[in-house]
């Protein structure tokens, strides 16, 4: 197995309250993974440590492929790696449309002076047909459902063209059929050599949908292919005494 | 009343408060969007201390009084920003909330600077000038000169650069800061210019509105115009219309009646101006949308 992303004692607070303890694990290429654990568990940090947008206490992060410098692994990052925050993180009521928000994907390859231009807007909407938005590209996002803008926010990481993507619980307060249709978008990302990582939430689809899990409640409890990691002791080991109700789900992963 | 509009005085106080009043209402999108009402609020009155103090200070050095912008407005940025500087400090290092240090640092900065000001004014022997410094609280257009109004032109002129060259980032930044961090853009340097937009947007109207209600120039032109239009470019544009519009109307009234106090009379005009918008907008506004409701 390729590693696209490790991390080494990885540790960050925020003030006085740890986030993540000590945390060594691996983000595996061209596979599609899921971050798992109770709330509070440090998933979304681990995601924004591996991006630099929070400070690490001590550790260290590697990322496959990336120069030896701190400027330069960042720069690499910045490129290489296509970011979906959580959905609520933003505020939907913001003047822009559709198309302005997935532009926004395309502002890393641009100087600060530099305005998107026609190949950025044909980009933009090449992405939206991808995750079949390209009719909204007109509306104010406020007037999308949560599985459209959802969608939307694939699209603008799309536009990136990045390696690596790492979602921020994509499937938090969508129907059912735009999480069939994320997921079916994912595995193509995943068929097609990308490395795939995501925040989940739901344990009774972590064997249909991943290769990979890495279960997390600050500190690692295990890591590793689904089959044989996703096990109701490690479950429990994560959620502690409920976990133990959900545990049985993981039976159905070893028959599967 | 015509005679007025003829009058050399008048047309500078009018044409310096509608430049004023378009910058604020411009920058005040970034604020009303990044939901900083409050610290806009925080900075406009923090920053008394520092057109007090520079005030003192200039007649310490040079033993004259200066009521200049180009002396005041400098004395303003410095007090905002080191309140700014202490609130930030403040959330970091104590247990103490954001909006309690807000708030914290606004009565101290506000009421620091109000002391000040009355010890100048009850000096036995006054500072010459220090007359009418007391305008900075609710504002007195009519004390504008032509130097000053080559103050607020430079500042509206780097914040127009300001906001045309930089503006897919600005966007982005008020948008979704995470994003950006993850694209790899310095967050911080772009927090700090959106920061100092924010700042000149508040400074650049103090003689005008004054510090207790700079707050309302800054954020109500924001929330009218975002009643009107949902693209960002075409609402920053409607705010400094409207803005500039109110703020000039509101010096004209005051420059008419003698006495009155620019700030009230330009709130008075955004009330109007807010109160149509919030009502009648469509789509956006009450009105319409009880009928959408009803339909």
């Amino acid at each position: 197995m390729e590693t696209a992303i490790k991390t080494h004692g990885l540790t960050v607070s925020y003030g006085v309250n740890m986030a993540l303890w000590n945390v060594s694990t691996q983000i595996p290429a061209q596979q599609i993974s899921a971050i798992i654990g109770p709330n509070g568990a440090g998933k979304s940090t681990l995601l924004k440590a591996i991006l630099g947008m929070v400070p690490t206490l001590s550790g260290e992060i590697e990322v496959t492929g990336a120069g030896g410098t701190a400027a330069k692994q960042h720069q690499f990052l910045a490129s290489q790696i296509g970011y979906v925050p959580q959905r609520n993180s933003v505020d939907w009521d913001f003047p822009i449309t559709v198309l302005d928000l997935v532009l926004m994907g395309t502002y890393g390859r641009l100087k600060w002076f530099q305005r998107p231009g026609e190949k950025e807007r044909a980009d933009a909407y090449a992405a939206l047909t991808e995750v079949q938005m390209q009719e909204f590209a007109g509306r104010q996002i406020g007037q999308l459902s949560g599985g459209q803008q959802q969608r939307v926010f694939l699209a603008r990481a799309f536009v990136q063209q990045a390696s690596i993507y790492l979602l921020d619980e994509p499937f938090a307060g969508v129907d059912a059929t735009t999480e069939k249709m994320i997921v079916d978008i994912l595995h193509g990302l995943r068929d097609a050599g990308k490395t795939v990582s995501l925040v989940h939430h739901d344990l009774t689809t972590v064997s249909r949908y991943f290769d990979h899990v890495i279960l997390l409640n600050k500190q690692l409890v295990a890591s590793g292919p689904t089959r044989s990691t996703f096990t109701s002791e490690h479950i429990q080991a994560t959620y502690g005494v409920h976990g133990m109700q959900i545990g049985g789900f993981s039976e159905d992963a070893t028959d599967a | 009343m015509l005679e007025l509009l003829t009058d050399y005085t008048v047309q500078l106080v009018v044409l310096s408060s509608a430049v004023t009043g378009a910058t604020s209402g411009a920058l005040g999108c970034f604020a009303y969007l990044r939901r900083q009402s409050l610290v806009g609020d925080v900075i406009s009155h923090s920053s008394i201390l520092g057109i007090v103090g520079f005030f003192w200070l200039w007649f310490v050095l040079t033993g004259d009084g200066n009521k200049s912008l180009w002396l005041l407005i400098p004395g303003a940025m410095v007090a905002s920003i080191a309140a700014m500087i202490l609130t930030q400090w403040i959330t970091n290092s104590t247990k103490i909330k954001a909006d309690a240090s807000l708030g914290v640092m606004l009565a101290i900065f506000f009421g620091t600077g109000l002391t000040l000001l009355r010890w100048i004014q009850r000096s036995s022997n006054p500072i010459p000038g220090q007359a009418g410094l007391e305008d900075y609280l609710f504002g007195m257009a009519a004390a504008t000169t032509l130097s000053d109004f080559w103050m607020i032109g430079i500042l509206t002129v780097v914040s127009s650069v300001c906001l045309f060259v930089c503006w897919y980032r600005l966007k982005l930044l008020t948008f979704d800061p995470g994003y950006a961090a993850g694209l790899g853009l310095s967050v911080g340097r772009w927090e700090l210019l959106l920061l100092s937009l924010l700042v000149i947007g508040i400074v650049i109207g103090l003689q005008i509105a004054g510090v207790v209600l700079m707050v309302a120039l800054l954020i109500a032109p924001a929330s009218a115009a975002r009643q009107w239009t949902n693209s960002l470019g075409k609402m920053i544009l409607l705010a400094g219309l409207l803005g500039g519009g109110c703020a000039a109307s509101g010096a004209f009234m005051s420059a008419v009646r003698k006495g009155l106090p620019t700030g009230p009379a330009i709130v008075v005009c955004l009330t109007l101006v807010v109160l149509v918008s919030v009502l009648f907008a469509p789509g956006r506004g009450v009105l319409s949308r009880r009928r959408t409701l009803v339909t």
